[in-house]
């Protein structure tokens, strides 16, 4: 059997303030790598709640977004009644002619201004989207300058709330409802008449992009295959769902920078606990010894220190867990590279990152505490005895 | 016959330290039968701390050979030596070395963690070794909570509570005023004369050796013969 456990925890409260110090540097770890994975994680659920996977989005061929692709009515006309596209209880195709553009408006965090995107979509575009709901207001009217923003643009862009006016365009566009897409990245979208938008951007005949639904999911594939493979139509169709998750690389920049620092903080947190684990280990020479003398092995000396530097990172760990606690489910923003607009998303602090972080922090703790427990164990019985 | 706990021969500790070629034990030849009682005394550096490692196997000879109940101990591996300590020798130190973040009762307890005991077993042990040592109301007691006296009964609550066949006490009186002294010794000669305990102490003094039921002087690393006492 090896030493009790209540050696270790009692060991770390008696010696609180290392204990603690040790420990928050640990934390502080944590809390960077887990903000940095909080950050991705919300920044990926935005991305993947967006899409649904009956929707195909048809694009230009070669275009990686909707804002760098090109769409004519004419091209319209001609996918709308391909086989295999749903249609509503009316009986019309469910596609929609959308176009894409940014606007400028002055945010929260950056009062110069930040790029939004704009869709411009017709009541059939807001049809398919059955998970965007109107939280304040209504929707848009056909033919007039009125525009409904995403929950996320009401809450970081203070001229967008209900009411006030927006000027883009050729005009002043009224704010008459607050949209709600749940997770979607939609809530960082502004709605607004597909024709409307179309002609005061001067691109009535070439819009963006189509939005069509499939009866099913085989139907889906057949369907991006089809457009595909269509000379006539040349354009190149990929599942909403694909589109989006290929967005999420606007993650990756500041993923490598916080997992960067995250490594670079951690190196000092491993040093932290190792230099704990050091003093430990010669303060507690005599008991080493006294251990040894009782018949514990060298093995269960090593065990021992090991698992009170792990549990050391383990408060770390948790501490760090707690620390950034407070950010989930708080709204930040940052450009999205494709769409060189910004995109507003919520921290997302869940079960499996923690369970990362409090892992990081223990491995930490694992790597730091190793040699100096190693020390522990190698030291011979007369030696620890004597040491003061 | 007399059984033997601990042969020596021509037992030899040599090392080097700071360049000089230290001898702390020179041909040492002793026989320790079961049940006795044995007070190692000498001047400091004479080599008696040294006979005592040797003894636990907590240091190796450089000659000659030690058995300890029967067992060559420098035959054994380090965990299977471990182990053989824990089962046959409770030791006890000058300084206590009691474990000072856990009490009393957790101190006497750690020795047994490495046996087959289960818990309930483990603390009736412990407990019962405390009462022993008059400690059975101190038992959640830390270290720090105790006198220094009472500190050392419970080392030697510790060091006794596997029943092993030999006790060894490093200077158990070093540390402790008279009276502590007097009751440590009372304790130690209980166990050699009621529960047959082979006990070796080192000590520097000569009434705490008068509790022993033999003397064994060393001086300069040789172990003089019985009765004979050092030339200052």
């Amino acid at each position: 059997m090896a030493i009790p456990l209540s050696y270790n925890l009692r060991n770390l409260v008696v010696r609180k303030t290392t204990t603690i110090m040790t420990a928050l540097g640990i934390a502080l770890t944590v809390a960077v790598l887990l903000s940095i994975l909080a950050l991705v994680d919300g920044l990926r659920t935005a991305f993947t709640a967006s899409g649904n996977p009956l929707h195909v989005l048809v694009m230009r061929k070669g275009s990686d977004s909707e804002l760098t692709s090109n769409f004519t009515r004419t091209g319209y006309q001609d996918l709308k009644f391909k086989a295999g596209i749903a249609r509503n209880k009316a009986g019309e195709p469910m596609a929609s002619l959308e176009i894409v553009t940014v606007i400028n408006l002055p945010s929260v965090s950056n009062p110069d201004g930040s790029n939004v995107t704009l869709r411009g979509l017709s009541p059939i575009g807001i049809e398919m989207r059955e998970g965007i709901r109107i939280s304040t207001g209504r929707w848009f009217e056909t033919g007039k300058r009125e525009v409904v923003v995403g929950r996320s643009i009401a809450a970081r862009f203070p001229a967008s709330t209900l009411g006030q006016k927006l000027r883009f365009g050729r005009g002043e566009w009224e704010v008459v409802g607050i949209m709600d897409a749940g997770k979607s990245a939609n809530n960082s979208e502004i709605f607004a008449d597909l024709n409307q938008v179309s002609s005061d951007f001067q691109r009535t005949e070439v819009l963006s992009a189509a939005l069509v639904r499939a009866a099913d999911a085989v139907t889906a594939a057949a369907l991006v295959n089809d457009i595909n493979n269509d000379q006539r139509l040349n354009m190149g169709a990929r599942t909403e769902v694909e589109y989006y998750e290929s967005q999420t690389s606007s993650a990756l920049p500041i993923q490598f920078l916080g997992m960067f620092i995250s490594a670079i903080m951690a190196v000092g947190s491993s040093f932290a606990a190792m230099n704990t684990m050091y003093a430990a280990v010669a303060r507690r020479a005599r008991e080493i010894g006294t251990l040894r003398v009782l018949g514990f092995s060298r093995g269960s000396i090593l065990f021992s220190f090991f698992v009170e530097s792990v549990l050391l990172a383990l408060f770390g760990g948790v501490l760090g867990c707690l620390l950034v606690l407070p950010l989930n489910g708080v709204t930040t923003g940052m450009s999205n590279f494709v769409t060189f607009s910004e995109i507003a998303f919520d921290f997302s602090i869940g079960f499996p990152i923690m369970a990362t972080g409090v892992t990081f922090a223990v491995v930490l703790g694992a790597l730091g505490g190793f040699f100096p427990a190693r020390m522990a164990s190698k030291k011979e019985i007369l030696v620890a005895l004597r040491e003061v | 016959m007399e059984e033997t706990v601990i042969q020596a021969r021509a037992l030899t500790k040599e090392f080097v330290r700071d360049e000089f070629h230290i001898i702390a034990l020179q041909d040492v030849d002793i026989d320790i039968h079961k049940g006795e009682f044995v007070a190692l005394m000498g001047p400091s550096g004479s080599g008696k701390s040294t006979l005592l490692h040797l003894i636990a196997a907590m240091d190796y000879a450089t000659g000659g050979e030690i058995r300890v109940l029967g067992e060559n101990l420098r035959a054994l591996s380090d965990r299977e030596i471990a182990r053989w300590r824990n089962h046959n020798v409770g030791f006890i130190f000058q300084q206590f070395n009691l474990i000072p973040v856990l009490t009393a009762l957790e101190n006497v307890e750690l020795p047994l963690k490495l046996t087959n005991l289960n818990k309930q077993e483990r603390l009736d042990h412990a407990t019962t070794a405390l009462k022993l040592v008059g400690l059975g109301d101190r038992l959640g007691h830390f270290p720090r909570q105790l006198s220094g006296g009472q500190e050392q009964r419970v080392a030697i609550a510790r060091a006794i509570v596997t029943d092993p066949a030999l006790i060894l006490a490093d200077e158990p009186t070093g540390n402790l005023d008279a009276a502590s002294a007097q009751e440590v010794l009372s304790i130690l000669s209980r166990l050699n004369k009621e529960y047959g305990k082979t006990i070796v102490m080192v000590t520097h003094d000569a009434h705490a050796a008068r509790s022993a039921t033999k003397i064994r002087h060393l001086e300069k690393g040789a172990l003089l013969p019985e009765g004979q006492l050092p030339a200052d």
